[in-house]
C-alpha cells in the first residue's frame, strides 16, 4: 500500500511560439512522486527533461510560453498558480538545483549572503540568524571550514565546491522536492559520486523526493528508485530502476542503454549509437516519434501509443504498439545483450528516378 | 592596491606629459598663432614685435618656451598673451562653477538613467517602452546650444521660472546656488540620459536572462528583489565606466556648450575663449587640467569596478 503522492502531474505539455514555429517541449507528460523517492528523468538533449523541471516551478513562465495540463502538489497546482503562490512554493517546498553551477550563482554576491537571501525570502529571521544556517547549511554538505568560506564568492571556490554550495542552497528551506537539473554533469567522477552520496544522505535525513534530470544513466542506476525516458517531449518509458534496466519495453530504451560504453565487454571499435538524429520539436513526425530511427517500425506506429501498462509490473508503462513478447526477442542484439539494431536502409522507402 | 595606485601615478605623468607637447606643439604650428603678434597690438612695429619677442622669450628655442611654459603652470606665473591676466588664478574662480554643474548634472543623469533604463527593460516592448525609447532619442539628438538657448529664452526670459543663467555660489546661498544650476543641470543632463538609459536596458535584458537571475527565482525572491539585487547590480557595472568618463570630462571643462549658453564662466566656457584668441597660456593649463581629471577619474573607475566584481583584480 503507497502513500499519498507528493505530487502528481497529469498531461503536461509545454509549447513555445518561436520564429520558427511552435516548438512543443513537452507533451503529455504524466508521473506521480512520492515522498522519499528519487526519480530519475532520462533522455538526451532537448527531449523536454528540463523543460519539464522547470515548468514544476513556474521558470518556464513567459509570453509565448502555452501551458496545459496539471500538476499537483498539495492543495497547491503549480501549472496555473499565480506568480505570488508559486514564489512561497520555489525554494521553501520545491527547491532546484541547476546544472552549471558557475553561471548559475550571482557572480558578485557573497555565498552566504545568496543562501541567506533564500531563506529570508520564506522566513522571518534576521540576518546574523540566516548566516548561521547558511554555515550549518555548507557544513553539511561538506565544504571545510564553512564558517570562513561563507563570504567568499563564487569564483573562489572549485567546480565541486560549486555545486556543493547549489545543493546547500537547494535544501536551505527543507524542501519536500528537491529537483536537480543534471547536477554532475560538469563535475569528474570522483566529486560526482561525493555529491550523490550527499543526495542519498539527505534522502534519509529529512524524506524528501528528488528529481534528478539527467542523460547520465551511471547516475541513475547509481541513485534512482523509479526511472521515467523522455523523447522528444515525451515520457516513452516508465518503471522501477531493475524494470527500466532489466526489463526495458520500449525501443528507444533498448537504444540508451545499447549505447552505454561497457568495462566488461572488449572494447568495440565505436560505440554503438541510435541511427539517426531526434526529430526537430518543432516539426515531430506523426505518431511515435521514434518511428524513423526505429528499425521495428511497423503500422501500428503512425498511431500515436498511450502510456500504459503494456505487460507484468503494476508501474511499468511504455509508449509502443509491439506486443510484449515480440519485445522481450526484439531488444537482444546479441545473447543476453540489450540494444537498438539500426534501421536498415531498405525500409526507408524512396521513389527510383 | 598600493602598487596599482603606484602604477597608475606614473602612468598619469606619462599622459600629462605626452598631452602637454602635443597640444603646445600644435598650438605652435597653426598658422597666425604668433603671441607677439597679439600682445603688440593694432599698431605695430617690426621693432616693437621684436622687443615682445625678446622680452616674452619667442625668440627662444621651441622646446625651450614649452618647459618655460609648463614650468608657469605649476608655479602659477602663467600670465595669459591676450590680457595678461594669471592664467592659474583664473582657473580657480571658474573651477566651484565647473564642479557645481559637473557633480549636479552626472548625479541628475545617472538618477534618470537608472531610473528610465531599469523601467524600460521591464517593461520591454510594450507602450511605455517605444514612448521612453522614443524619448530617449530625442534627448540625444538635441544638440546642447539649441536645448539650452530655448530653455534660457522661455524658461529664463519669457516666463521668468528660472533665472536667465548667471551663477551664485554655494557657500552664498545654496538654494538659489542649485536654482541658477537647474536648467544648465537639465540641459547637460538630458543626451547623457539618452545614452546611459539606452546602455543599461540593454544590459538589463541581458542580464535578465543570466542563469542566476532564474536561480534567483527559483529560490522564491520577489521580483523586486530579483531586479534590485541581482539585475541592477550586475547591469550597473558596466555603466560605472562610462559614467566615470563623462563625469571627467565635465569637471575638467569638457561642457563647454553647456558653461557658455549659461554664462556659467566656468573652466570649459574659459578654454572655448582662449582657444578663439589662440591664447596659449590658458588652453594649455586648462588641457592640463582636464587631462589630470580624465586620467584620475579612470583610476577611480577601475577601484569601484574592482568593488563592484570581486572578480576583478587590480594590478
Amino acid at each position: 500500500m503507497r502513500s499519498e503522492p507528493i505530487l502528481e502531474v497529469r498531461d503536461l505539455a509545454v509549447a513555445f511560439a518561436t520564429d520558427d514555429g511552435v516548438v512543443q517541449a513537452v507533451d503529455g507528460v504524466s508521473f506521480d512522486l512520492h515522498a522519499g523517492e528519487v526519480l530519475a528523468v532520462v533522455g538526451e538533449s532537448g527531449c523536454g527533461k528540463s523543460v519539464t523541471a522547470m515548468t514544476l516551478l513556474g521558470l518556464t513562465r513567459s509570453s509565448n510560453a502555452r501551458f496545459s495540463g496539471t500538476a499537483r502538489y498539495g492543495d497547491t497546482e503549480l501549472i496555473s498558480a499565480s506568480e505570488e503562490q508559486m514564489r512561497r512554493v520555489r525554494g521553501a517546498e520545491i527547491a532546484m538545483i541547476f546544472q552549471d553551477a558557475m553561471a548559475a550563482l550571482n557572480p558578485v554576491m557573497r555565498i552566504g549572503r545568496q543562501i541567506a537571501e533564500q531563506i529570508q525570502a520564506h522566513e522571518d529571521v534576521s540576518d546574523a540568524e540566516a548566516r548561521d544556517r547558511a554555515v550549518v547549511l555548507l557544513e553539511r554538505v561538506g565544504i571545510p571550514r564553512a564558517r570562513e568560506r561563507i563570504d567568499s564568492y563564487p569564483h573562489e571556490f572549485s567546480g565541486g565546491m560549486r555545486q556543493r554550495v547549489m545543493i546547500a542552497l537547494g535544501l536551505s528551506c527543507d524542501p519536500k522536492i528537491l529537483i536537480a537539473d543534471e547536477p554532475t554533469t560538469a563535475l569528474d567522477v570522483t566529486i560526482q559520486a561525493q555529491i550523490l552520496e550527499h543526495f542519498r544522505e539527505l534522502r534519509e535525513q529529512t524524506n524528501a523526493a528528488l528529481i534528478i534530470v539527467t542523460h547520465d544513466l551511471g547516475v541513475v542506476a547509481d541513485i534512482a528508485d523509479r526511472v521515467a525516458v523522455m523523447y522528444a517531449g515525451r515520457i516513452v518509458e516508465q518503471g522501477t530502476l531493475d524494470e527500466i534496466f532489466y526489463d526495458p519495453r520500449h525501443p528507444y530504451t533498448w537504444g540508451l542503454l545499447g549505447s552505454i560504453a561497457r568495462v566488461d565487454k572488449p572494447r568495440p571499435a565505436r560505440l554503438p549509437t541510435i541511427a539517426g538524429l531526434p526529430p526537430s520539436l518543432s516539426d515531430r513526425p506523426a505518431g511515435c516519434h521514434l518511428r524513423p530511427r526505429c528499425p521495428h517500425e511497423f503500422a501500428d506506429c503512425v498511431k500515436v501509443p498511450p502510456l500504459e501498462v503494456r505487460g507484468a509490473g503494476v508501474g511499468h508503462a511504455d509508449r509502443c504498439w509491439l506486443a510484449p513478447e515480440r519485445k522481450v526477442a526484439l531488444r537482444e542484439v546479441e545473447p543476453g545483450e540489450i540494444g537498438l539494431r539500426p534501421k536498415s536502409p531498405a525500409v526507408t522507402t524512396k521513389a527510383p528516378a | 592596491m598600493g602598487r596599482f595606485i603606484v602604477r597608475r601615478l606614473i602612468a598619469m605623468v606619462a599622459v600629462l606629459f605626452a598631452i602637454s607637447i602635443v597640444t603646445f606643439a600644435i598650438f605652435n604650428v597653426i598658422p597666425n598663432s604668433d603671441p607677439a603678434l597679439r600682445l603688440a597690438g593694432r599698431n605695430q612695429t617690426p621693432e616693437q614685435l621684436d622687443a615682445i619677442r625678446r622680452a616674452w622669450g619667442f625668440d627662444k628655442p621651441i622646446y625651450v618656451q614649452y618647459g618655460k611654459t609648463m614650468e608657469k603652470i605649476f608655479t602659477g606665473d602663467l600670465i595669459s598673451y591676450a590680457n595678461q591676466v594669471d592664467v592659474d588664478r583664473e582657473i580657480i574662480q571658474d573651477v566651484p562653477r565647473t564642479f557645481s554643474l559637473a557633480i549636479g548634472a552626472a548625479i541628475m543623469w545617472m538618477a534618470f538613467a537608472v531610473a528610465i533604463g531599469l523601467y524600460t527593460a521591464v517593461k520591454a516592448g510594450q507602450f511605455s517602452d517605444r514612448f521612453l525609447t522614443v524619448l530617449a532619442l530625442i534627448g540625444i539628438s538635441m544638440p546642447v546650444f539649441w536645448v539650452g538657448a530655448l530653455m534660457n529664452y522661455y524658461l529664463g526670459f519669457k516666463w521668468k521660472i528660472f533665472p536667465n543663467g548667471g551663477y551664485v555660489p554655494l557657500t552664498q546661498n545654496p538654494l538659489d546656488w542649485a536654482y541658477h544650476l537647474i536648467l544648465p543641470w537639465t540641459a547637460l543632463s538630458l543626451l547623457f540620459i539618452g545614452v546611459y538609459s539606452r546602455v543599461l536596458r540593454s544590459n538589463v535584458l541581458d542580464t535578465i536572462n543570466d542563469d542566476y537571475v532564474r536561480t534567483a527565482r527559483a529560490k522564491g525572491l520577489s521580483e523586486r528583489q530579483i531586479m534590485l539585487r541581482h539585475v541592477l547590480r550586475n547591469s550597473l557595472i558596466p555603466i560605472v565606466t562610462l559614467w566615470g568618463l563623462d563625469f571627467a570630462a565635465v569637471l575638467g571643462g569638457g561642457a563647454i556648450l553647456t558653461e557658455s549658453v549659461f554664462d556659467l564662466q566656468g573652466v570649459g566656457q574659459y578654454a572655448a575663449e582662449s582657444v578663439g584668441q589662440l591664447d596659449i597660456p590658458p588652453v594649455m593649463a586648462i588641457v592640463m587640467f582636464a587631462a589630470f581629471f580624465v586620467v584620475l577619474l579612470n583610476t577611480v573607475v577601475d577601484i569601484i569596478y574592482a568593488a563592484l566584481d570581486p572578480r576583478i583584480r587590480l594590478t
